[in-house]
């Protein structure tokens, strides 16, 4: 045992726990090798062997090259970096699923907005702009409507934010590891940078009735989408958000408005927005009755369980990449937690048994991906790594045990437990539940 | 409240002072303080379009609309529109199933489906006259909405052949699992 913890020593350049081993080692050298053969998994040996073409002018560099583009696409030699999709609906409504971030391609903490996740419950509305208005009434003193012009015109607000969907890890809930990508098993949860007014003014241009408790939000799909969202979160923190990422909210995302809930379930964070009613009451919608509320084995389900709990995944190495070699690698991943800020993210290489804490990337922002790294030497015998993130509530990420043990088998919602990635000796890389 | 254009020289004050206080107190966004006042442009809405937004129904069944439907009729509407997607009789693919599993929810092997899990008739009635069919939605009567459930109900076993529903009858529904879920939204 102490020799495998030896052989997978995490070379921690912060405070440890456990009792990991420590090697010295130079970090900025290491982060550089490592980045250099990570790249999409695509240039798997760069780095270390010098391309002998590079020796002669490249082409690219011997004629004038494209011209300017109205909007910009990435590079073509990218292409295999996009969102994997799947319908269960496809003769009636092809878009009814989900599309997922491929985290595994991915770096620092913004999702382009083109690689955002989608949830569709009956696919993307066409919208025009210029058709589409906000209805605020029930419990109000006076109901109001506004649309895209007049909304523009209000104070806004830039808040970085992820949305996840409340189904997002569901693939770790089978009784057996399913072997895919971090996009695959995560991919339900972006981040973007959200614009727009904050809800709390609408509502308080409206004015609140008494006996408000909490208001309905409807999206302008063709599923028409309900949730009920407790007054007191519209009043903290809730936003219409216009803006993603600096350009107008994307279609998927819900163009051109959403409501966006920091830290609560994907779901509520209703797209398309087109009314919000003051209740007094939950109106106990199907997404909030039927789905999204978790079974116990007693055969009472959790409802309303809005916040997100606090949770990370190690991004490199992951499913999909092959480590080529033994040496230096930076590992690196993304913690969040629908409660706030991630105060600390720990790294394992033993399956648990022993923790050093990881590097955390600034800014952290609230409610948003934080991004932690340490160097790694891998010596080319079996390990498995897993990372555990404890936010600023002192909320810990759970154990696969702890957390599905609170629920029915298959039980496929809210699932934060520490995700394990086993490494072979071969340097093929396993989802495995340990 | 708002300044006028005589007044510019005023905002721009405002401006540089608020974000002299924003750089002295936050470090990111996200923890900068959230503006408390808007212009007031929204508009009054029209009965018409309250009348035409307003169609959620809570458990209490406020809103339901006039009309009603019974289980024979029901069958026809669902045989028409639903059965496609949801199988004979309320179990099929690729839909989930509507009817069944009641009582299995504490087994070990639950099945969630209508009759089952949804606390509310009135969800019921709600979510299929807002979403359903997949292919048409907001295209049944409201006639065919109260029969489907009528229809839906009886397969579950939950009333009877005889049974009509209309917005009187509909919240009198018990539904089994009325009283299966515990509130999270204060925890």
């Amino acid at each position: 045992m102490n020799t495998e913890k030896a052989s997978q020593a995490l070379i921690a350049t912060g405070e440890t726990s456990g009792e990991t081993s420590i090697a010295p080692t130079d970090t900025k050298r290491r982060r550089f090798l490592t980045r250099s053969a990570s790249v999409a998994g695509t240039l798997a040996t760069g780095g270390v062997t010098a391309n002998a073409a590079a020796q002669e002018v490249p082409a690219w560099m011997k004629s004038p090259g494209a011209p300017m583009r109205g909007y910009g696409t990435p590079s073509k030699f990218e292409e295999p970096v996009k969102r994997p999709f799947a319908s269960g609906y496809a003769t009636v409504s092809p878009g009814t699923g989900s599309s997922r971030t491929p985290h595994q391609s991915l770096e620092g903490t913004i999702t382009p907005s083109g690689l955002h996740f989608e949830r569709h419950h009956n696919g993307v509305p066409d919208i025009d702009p210029a058709k589409h208005e906000l209805l605020i009434h029930g419990l109000v003193t006076r109901p109001l409507v506004f649309n895209l012009a007049t909304l523009s015109r209000y104070p806004m607000i830039s808040r970085t934010h992820f949305v996840e969907c409340a189904g997002n890890s569901g693939a770790n809930s089978g009784p057996k590891p399913a072997q895919t990508t971090v996009g695959g098993i995560h991919g339900l949860a972006s981040v973007s940078e959200w614009t727009g007014v904050p809800l709390s003014l609408l509502l308080n241009e409206a004015g609140i009735a008494s006996g408000a408790q909490w208001v309905l939000a409807e999206g302008a799909d063709s599923a028409a989408m309900t949730r009920s969202v407790p007054l007191t979160k519209i009043m903290d923190d809730a936003m219409v958000a216009l803006y993603q990422n600096g350009e107008r909210v994307r279609p998927e995302q819900g163009y051109p408005m959403r409501l966006l809930l920091p830290g609560w379930e994907g779901n509520m964070n209703v797209k398309w927005l087109r009314r919000i009613k003051v209740t007094d009451a939950p109106t106990h919608t199907k997404d909030e009755t039927s789905k999204y509320s978790d079974l116990q084995p007693d055969g009472k389900a959790r409802q309303f369980t809005f916040e997100l709990g606090v949770k990370s995944i190690i991004t490199f190495p992951s499913f999909g990449h092959k480590l080529d070699r033994r040496g230096p690698y930076e590992l690196t991943g993304i913690a969040w937690s629908g409660a706030g800020r991630i105060s600390r993210v720990e790294v394992s290489a033993d399956g648990g048994a022993s923790w050093s804490n990881a590097n955390l990337q600034g800014p952290i922002y609230s409610k948003s991906f934080t991004r932690f790294r340490l160097p790694w030497e891998w010596t080319g015998t079996a390990a498995v790594l897993q990372s555990r993130a404890i936010d600023e509530k002192g909320n810990v990420q759970p154990t696969r045990q702890a957390f599905t043990s609170q629920y029915v088998a298959g039980m496929s919602y809210h699932n934060h437990y520490i995700q394990s990635w086993a490494i072979a000796a071969d340097g093929s890389i396993s989802n495995v539940y340990a | 409240m708002f300044m006028r254009n005589q007044k510019i020289t005023g905002v721009l004050t405002l401006i540089a002072a608020a974000l002299v206080s924003a750089c002295a107190t936050t470090a990111d966004n996200n923890s900068a303080s959230t503006p408390t006042r808007g212009p007031n442009l929204g508009a009054a809405p029209t009965a018409a379009m309250l009348a035409a937004m307003d169609t959620s129904i809570p458990p209490s069944g406020a809103g339901l609309p006039a009309g009603s439907g019974n289980v024979a009729q029901g069958a026809k509407v669902y045989a028409a529109k639903c059965e496609t997607c949801h199988g004979p009789k309320g179990v099929g693919k690729p839909a989930d199933p509507l009817v069944g599993g009641i009582g299995s929810l504490a087994s070990g092997n639950p099945m969630r489906t209508v009759g089952s899990y949804w606390p509310y008739a009135t969800t019921f009635f709600d979510y299929v006259r807002r979403a359903m069919p997949t292919n048409a939605p907001q295209t049944l009567t409201n006639d065919e909405v109260y029969a489907v459930a009528a229809y839906v109900l009886n397969l579950n076993g939950i009333v009877p052949e005889s049974a009509v529903m209309n917005a009187q009858s509909l919240p009198q529904v018990k539904m089994p699992n009325r009283d299966g879920f515990i509130d999270y939204s204060r925890k």
